[in-house]
């Protein structure tokens, strides 16, 4: 019997070992990519019409979305800041609020989810389609680097369209927080916008967000490439994949968001 | 300098210890077509991704014109592979490219040349295959045949020493079977090039190529020319080549006693 | 055909981002109110300046005429040295007054100056001499509570000055403060 147990938690227990060896293994994997993206990146700079097209897919599909998503996360905002603030009497400050909220956490956090969402995950199947149907094979047995051709014009999109989708959004959003505030609620429009300008910061405040964003870019598009490169060849492990790009991307931002939240409130 | 572009000498391959390859030796003459056939899972086509340089052999070594292939620096094999061509199992194509940025494709990336010669060289290739008329398509919207063909016309893109086809006959109906077959033949003589094609499909393979290595259990089990081969005594080439169900490659897999298990 | 397309569109991305990023920094944030043009820097001694920061407003009359440039400690007066710096445009009279004042019961607190009535005005480097300390909520409640128990036996009508009284009646706007 207590061989039984101690059995089983043996057992347990080296599953778990298992696991995280495999992890630390797909975490290192996904740094050497990382590496050899940067390494390899002269190519997307030198023909930039490689980059140009991958921004196409990544940024400008993500358009859509973006706006209407900042729109709506703007009104709430303003309707829910609206609610508790004339508690106070200072429903002024709800340009601030909507602001700052947008500016700081909503915008380049929101943007990256989304992203994740609809360009990561594109990344993923599109990169492991190829791999799939040995199109990344084929370049490569045609002397064409898959990293330098594949790999980092796309990382370079993500990078450059991630800070440009954060800030369309934390804009659009105020956009929508000052339509429900002032024209629908009746807060005075001078109020809302003089106490936003006194009170967000351009450096503080707005460059940390997009400096936010392009840190959440690195880390969403990396994921989707290396999550389409590191797929088995088939159907099942291509939608799988796809599937831990939006989950690992989601964790992996919430968690960089911390981190650098942190980080820029102490300094 | 040997009359041989590709050798393959003592090469042994394997995953975690199992050897997949266990001291194959083969030769590839210029100028001719050489098959390497075998049934499925035998390693044919691990062959030629040993040859193209993106595997390293366990022992042994690969020499293309000379070179011994897992000893080239990274620079090296690329070099090496700027004289080779292949034609993947289902074409490969580049779905988001259409038919003609496929066939340019190596061109743009590999050479400087001029964006009107590319288009010129491009027609001509896409012209060899029967398809100029097809090269605004994308590959979504053609059919095997013709995907396998536009491959081809990329594999001769940059009018390489060394082609080498992964099945080039599987899913195919035979009219499309017939063009390919006829396709690789007079390529590989207008070209000047050698061809290596690892297949399973003996009818198409027998009538064009010159030599045939029948690989089994990770060993070259027969070789010869087609005609040869068909006279062959060899219980496994005579089961391959004439396709009975039972033979040397028995029906069933390897099982304990029927009876003793259905019993047991 | 298709590349140029991927180029305009590309292009538009990129403009409208670029247009977030401008709207962003002068509409929503405090880039067009920071640039207050040339200035020049008057320094005031403050027994305590509560919770006032760097960048604070300097306001006159309610406008705002400079910021807080710097906060410094006088180990030997124990005493807070804020630098302000004053728009060129606006010149104010040597014997003006710094007060640091809070923005609503609760908000950001600034510092107002009240101009004096002298002729010379402040020039760069100068110092402000009349200053009054930042109001600290704790202290006034404390005053307040004190001051109510020492009442007791007293008249209520005094209650209305009582937290201003330990002032040294130099604060008398304080009189009307709610309390």
């Amino acid at each position: 019997m207590i061989n039984l147990i101690i059995n089983k938690i043996s057992r347990l227990l080296s599953g778990i070992g298992h696991r995280m060896i495999a992890r630390i293994w797909r975490l290192g994997a996904g740094a050497r990519l990382f590496m050899l993206a940067i390494i390899y990146s002269g190519e997307s700079f030198k023909r930039f019409h490689l980059t140009l097209r991958e921004i196409y897919f990544t940024g400008v599909m993500s358009l859509l979305i973006i706006i209407v998503s900042a729109f709506f996360v703007g009104m709430v905002l303003a309707l829910q800041g609206y609610n508790t603030l004339q508690k106070y009497g200072s429903s002024e400050a709800i340009g601030v609020l909507v602001a700052l909220a947008l500016v700081r956490e909503l915008g380049p956090v929101v943007t990256a989810l989304l992203f994740a969402g609809r360009a990561g995950t594109a990344i993923t199947a599109e990169i492991g389609l190829m791999k799939t149907t040995e199109q990344l094979s084929a370049m490569e047995m045609m002397a064409v680097n898959p990293i330098a051709r594949v790999v980092a014009p796309r990382f370079w999109a993500g990078v450059i369209s991630m800070p440009i989708l954060a800030s369309l959004f934390s804009m659009v959003g105020v956009l929508g927080g000052y339509l429900v505030a002032v024209p629908l609620i009746g807060v005075d429009e001078g109020a809302f916008w003089s106490q936003m300008q006194a009170n967000v910061d351009v450096r503080a405040d707005i460059i940390n967000g997009v400096i936010k964003s392009v840190v959440f870019g690195v880390a969403c598009t990396m994921i989707a490439l290396f999550e389409g490169f590191d797929a088995p060849p088939t159907a099942e492990g291509v939608s799988h994949a796809t599937t831990r790009t939006v989950v690992i991307s989601s964790l992996t931002v919430l968690g960089l968001d911390f981190v650098l939240t942190s980080f820029m409130l102490v300094v | 300098m040997t009359s041989n572009i590709v050798e393959i000498d003592n090469l042994s391959f394997g995953y975690n210890g199992r050897l997949l390859h266990k001291g194959i030796n083969m030769v590839f003459p210029k100028r001719k077509v050489v098959a390497i056939m075998g049934g499925s899972g035998s390693g044919k086509t691990t062959l030629l991704r040993l040859i193209g340089g993106q595997i390293k052999p366990t022992k042994g070594e690969v020499r293309v014109d000379g070179h011994v292939v897992h000893k080239q620096t990274r620079d090296g094999i690329y070099q090496l592979r700027r004289t080779m061509g292949m034609l993947f199992q289902h074409g490969a194509l580049f779905t988001d490219l259409s038919v003609f940025d496929n066939v340019a494709f190596p061109m743009r990336e590999l050479t400087d040349l001029p964006e009107s010669m590319i288009r010129d060289l491009v027609l001509l290739k896409l012209n060899a295959v029967g398809l100029r008329g097809a090269h605004k398509f994308m590959p979504a919207e053609l059919s095997g045949g013709m995907a396998r063909r536009v491959a081809l016309a990329r594999a001769v893109a940059l009018d390489p020493n060394i082609i080498m086809y992964d099945e080039p006959f599987a899913g195919l109906d035979p009219i499309s079977m017939g063009v390919i077959c006829g396709l690789i033949r007079s390529l590989n003589d207008a070209l000047g090039a050698t061809s290596i094609i690892v297949s399973h499909d003996v009818k198409e393979t027998f009538l064009i190529a010159d030599y045939v290595y029948f690989v089994a259990n990770g060993e070259v089990t027969a070789e010869g020319t087609p005609e040869d081969l068909m006279q062959s005594t060899l219980p496994f080439v005579h089961q391959f080549v004439h396709g009975e169900k039972d033979g040397p490659v028995p029906f069933h897999y390897a099982a304990p006693d029927y009876r003793a298990q259905l019993l047991g | 055909m298709e590349r140029t397309k991927i180029d305009l569109w590309v292009g538009i991305f990129v403009a409208l981002g670029a247009a977030a990023l401008l709207g962003l920094a002068m509409k929503v944030g405090n880039l067009t109110s920071n640039t207050i043009g040339e200035t020049y820097h008057v320094s005031a001694a403050f027994e305590n300046i509560g919770g006032l920061k760097p960048n604070a407003p300097v306001k006159s009359a309610g406008v705002v005429v400079g910021r807080v440039a710097e906060i410094g400690f006088d180990p030997k007066t124990y005493e807070a040295i804020v630098t302000i710096k004053i728009d060129k445009r606006y010149e104010f009279p040597k014997d003006t007054f710094a007060n640091i004042y809070t923005a609503g019961l609760l908000g950001e607190q600034y510092v107002g100056l009240e101009a004096g009535g002298e002729d010379d005005v402040l020039k760069s480097g100068d110092k402000i001499t009349q200053t009054q300390d930042a109001i600290v909520l704790e202290k006034m409640i404390s005053q307040f509570l004190y001051s109510k128990a020492s009442e007791t036996e007293a008249d209520k009508g005094a209650e209305a000055t009582a937290p201003a009284a330990s002032k040294e009646g130099k604060s008398t706007e304080l009189g009307d403060a709610p309390f």
